[in-house]
């Protein structure tokens, strides 16, 4: 689309189409669309469950991104471009890569291994296989809990949340995969591993890229990656902000609820994200595919769509601002209930 | 041999036929699972909210 654009009106400028996209057209269109709060009724959820064209629209992802990543590499090697322009085609191509975590997210959520290897597939662009593990078996089971990397804490800006959850989240996934190995004798150290095998992935796709295309695109595959994996770490990062479960009297963590994820029902940015912002069913209920994900009024509902909250969330002040008063009326004004990074009593 | 469903998801742990991806090879009976294993479909729920069937 970024090239159609640049062709059409002979402006470099639309390199940068992915950035202007989500930074400028999103948070428009959640403004002007705005929300949809209704949930389908019971006995159309089981049907659309099933309806195998929302399926589709999963798989149909994964080989566009493929080809836009393909024809990124041959615009960086062969199309006389500018470096600012090669630098907006990359962030271009991270967005696209971003997104496709946000695939991958939807399908490793489920149990046929079809799914769960095209989620590894479109984890390979940004090199974030272990999100593969991590999320299900890391993330899910702690999710607003100070012991989860990707759960953001009361006060914490989205700058000091990022290397945390980067570092923390590839340990946490390095180590369930060693205990899952482990418990028949293994070590890590084996293609069985699945971080093994899905950055295996990641090197092969580089790898091939950079032989067929040369050096020259590998500082652009390397800087679209990470900025991939950003995109979606600023998600996490408000996906969870300062939600806590309480501690029962075991010492256990009570049940994953709805009110444990922020939720927006903002229609735009949920068509284009497989209504990933429908996040506060997807924590209590991880199997429900995206087309049947519900609203609840129990949830707390962040003040729009990610688009527009990705914008605050790297302006700390701002962030704070809008979304510190929202928590506290969440828990009636006790921020002693928040998620501030200290194992509750 | 018994067999323990997660209450979130339906997940049926069989001790016949173990979860060997998981390390449990078949006849793994569930007092040797970890309390703390998560239930590896949804995750959302831990062995000890799992229930006989």
């Amino acid at each position: 689309m970024a090239w159609g654009l640049v062709e059409l009106t002979g402006l470099g400028v639309f390199w940068f189409f992915g950035p202007m996209f989500v930074y400028g057209i999103m948070p428009g269109l959640d403004h002007l669309i705005g929300k949809d709060s209704s949930n389908p009724p019971d006995s159309v959820l089981k049907w659309l469950e099933q309806d195998r064209y929302y399926r589709w629209c999963t798989y149909a992802y994964i080989p566009l991104q493929f080809a836009a990543l393909i024809a990124a590499c041959w615009v960086w090697a062969h199309g006389d471009l500018s470096l600012i322009e090669k630098l907006g085609l990359a962030l271009t191509i991270g967005l696209v890569g971003g997104i496709a975590i946000n695939t991958a997210h939807e399908l490793g959520h489920k149990r046929a291994s079809l799914e769960k290897w095209l989620s590894k597939m479109a984890l390979a662009q940004t090199a974030y296989g272990h999100f593969f593990i991590e999320h299900n078996r890391g993330h899910h089971v702690r999710v607003a809990t100070p012991e989860d990397p990707a759960s953001s804490r009361l006060g914490e800006s989205f700058y000091r949340f990022l290397p945390r959850t980067v570092a923390g989240s590839l340990r946490s996934a390095w180590e369930l995969e060693s205990e899952r190995l482990g418990r028949s004798g293994g070590s890590p150290w084996t293609l069985r591993n699945d971080i093994l095998n899905a950055w295996t992935m990641t090197l092969v796709l580089f790898g091939g890229l950079t032989a067929v295309f040369g050096l020259e695109v590998l500082p652009w595959l390397l800087l679209q990656a990470v900025y991939g994996f950003s995109l979606l770490e600023v998600v996490n990062y408000l996906e969870h902000y300062g939600l806590l479960r309480e501690r029962r009297e075991d010492g256990r963590y009570e049940r994953t609820r709805p009110e444990h994820s922020w939720n927006s029902d903002n229609v735009s940015s949920n068509v284009l994200l497989y209504h990933l912002q429908r996040h506060s069913d997807h924590h209590a209920h991880p199997l429900r595919r995206f087309q049947a994900l519900r609203h609840f009024d129990e949830a707390p509902e962040l003040p729009s769509g990610y688009a527009t909250m990705m914008l605050l969330a790297v302006i700390p002040p701002l962030w704070r601002r809008v979304m510190d008063p929202r928590l506290a009326a969440h828990y009636e004004g006790d921020l002693t209930r928040a998620n501030r990074g200290v194992a509750s009593a | 041999m018994s067999a323990f469903r997660c209450p979130e998801c339906g997940y049926t742990y069989d001790e016949d036929s173990g979860h060997p991806r998981e390390g449990f090879p078949p006849g793994t009976p569930w007092s040797e699972v970890p309390d703390t294993w998560a239930c590896p479909d949804c995750g959302v729920e831990q062995k000890v909210d799992f229930e006989a069937v």
